[in-house]
């Protein structure tokens, strides 16, 4: 018995409770997460935004979950009904599952692993195919044509993120998510490799399908894109994986180009604060200006939006690739691998 | 070097940063809007809401059937009939506004000559029902009753100007 619980259920039910202690603080943070995108966006139209519903409106999160967590939920005729159900799940579950390589503090990681940024960029791939499964097991027009855009949007982008990615790596010379913020004690990379920070953040914008690059969901021409048919639970499953989805592209910014959870300087008033509060800080500040730019920006149009990935983007990164490259090599910056 | 110029806006994001910087600017105005069954906006004393029949001070009814807001009524919602009292003096016994047709012009009581039809401040008598908003002499003597200090109140306000 002992051997049992040493050997298999300790470390299982450790293990559960970290993933406890990550998920549970991220539904929160999504469910509040619409509640500050309510706010923001009302506070620059000028409105007051939800207040109604307990002090400032912050029970109005839970009435929004509670409201759909107790509508029916549909599933239309002609769909086909496991692939319609499986893919909010895939949504939601890529959501969550991409936390597992996010360092919070030093160590302070449920798996790390040494390939953290494939891991991450893989699984930010595979979300488009939950919106693929929407949008072709709805059987539905408006479904249908919002999975087509959102998927060529997110493969679109996904290409200069990678460039991107390749950029700090090369600055790094690992691929733990650990040691990318551990290169950044010194000097954060949002200030020697300026132009991909700005690249990465508006990828990461078409990447969610967030504005100005929510084609998918232009309510004016696709009603609300793959998203139609759904309601009650399954609607909340891709809103929740969504917004996740939004948290995880600002963590990434954050690991990548803002010194994840280090103190902006490392000297006594800024090292105070524990590196999780720092991490949390630099993820609102990111989420704040994705919900910034939705309340400046009218949506882009499908052309500009293909012109923006494939012409602009794509050269750009790769010539700031190249010139990334050709400075670590000419002043000999380059890190030194091990082995 | 125009073209240069502009080569250079889209590069740096100009508009896009000074976009963004007027919205930021923005959230810290005053809002534009209040909390509205909570706070109420200001009304104009001209205000065109509910419709009241308004009586004199003594309590016998303004109204003398005259039948010209009935005749002015663009929308035909307003229906009377009239006999003479017992006491010989011209009163209505039916008055009647169907408020779905109303389109809240206000001819009604321009038209009238003893300021017995009015249209008052109210403006929250949602109904949920149609039945609810035919109103009869009963309920529009209620409301005049209701709301005679406020409609006498606007009533001077805009006597100047009338």
């Amino acid at each position: 018995m002992a051997e049992l619980w040493h050997g298999y259920l300790g470390p299982g039910a450790w293990i559960v409770f970290k993933i406890l202690l990550i998920v549970v603080p991220l539904l929160l943070g999504v469910a509040y997460l619409t509640l500050a995108e309510r706010k923001v966006l009302a506070a620059m139209q000028l409105r007051k935004g939800p207040n109604v519903v307990g002090p400032f409106g912050l029970l109005q999160p839970l009435a929004d979950g509670l409201k759909l967590l107790l509508k029916e939920t549909i599933i239309p005729s002609g769909a086909n009904p496991v692939v319609f159900l499986a893919a909010p799940m895939v949504t939601f579950i890529l959501a969550i599952v991409a936390w597992a390589v996010i360092p919070f503090d030093y160590g302070l990681v449920v798996a790390n692993i040494n390939v953290g940024v494939l891991y991450l960029f893989a699984i930010s791939s595979l979300g488009v195919y939950g919106i693929i499964m929407a949008g072709w097991a709805s059987n539905s027009k408006y479904a249908f044509l919002g999975a087509l855009r959102s998927a060529a949007q997110m493969v679109s982008y996904e290409v200069s993120i990678g460039f991107v990615i390749i950029s700090v790596l090369m600055c790094v010379g690992s691929l733990n998510l650990g040691d990318i913020v551990l290169a950044q004690r010194g000097l954060w990379f949002a200030i020697p490799l300026f132009p991909m920070f700005v690249v990465f953040f508006i990828s990461a914008l078409a990447e969610t399908n967030r504005a100005p690059f929510d084609l998918p969901e232009a309510e004016a021409e696709l009603v609300a894109g793959y998203n139609v048919e759904y309601s009650g639970m399954t609607f909340a499953l891709f809103f929740l994986g969504e917004y996740a989805n939004m948290i995880l592209m600002s963590a990434m910014t954050s690991i990548l180009f803002l010194g994840g959870w280090l103190p902006p300087l490392l000297i006594a008033p800024f090292t105070w604060l524990p590196g999780p509060v720092w991490f949390a800080l630099k993820i609102a500040l990111c989420l704040f200006v994705f919900l910034w730019v939705r309340a400046t920006f009218p949506r882009y149009r499908y052309d500009q939006l293909m012109r923006l990935g494939w012409k602009v983007f794509l050269p750009f990164s790769l010539f700031w690739l190249v010139v990334t490259a050709g400075v670590l090599v000419a002043f000999g910056w380059a890190p030194r691998l091990a082995g | 070097m125009a073209m240069l110029d502009r080569a250079a806006r889209a590069l740096f994001l100009s508009e896009l940063v000074s976009g963004m910087a007027l919205t930021f600017r923005y959230m810290f105005r005053e809002k534009a809007t209040i909390n509205y069954p909570f706070e109420k906006g200001p009304l104009s004393p001209r205000f065109r809401g509910e419709h009241a029949l308004r009586r004199y001070a003594n309590g016998e009814e303004r109204c003398i059937a005259c039948k010209l807001c009935e005749a002015i009524c663009p929308a035909q919602a307003i229906t009377i009939e009239a006999e003479p009292r017992e006491d010989g003096s011209r009163r209505t016994t039916r008055y009647d506004i169907d408020m779905t047709k109303c389109i809240y012009c206000g001819l009604c009581q321009e038209s009238c000559p003893v300021d017995a039809i009015v249209e008052g401040p109210n403006f929250e008598f949602a109904a949920e029902t149609r039945e609810e908003l035919m109103y009869n002499k009963a309920k529009l003597l209620a409301n005049g009753d209701r709301w005679e200090a406020e409609i006498a109140a606007n009533l001077q306000a805009d006597a100047p100007y009338r």
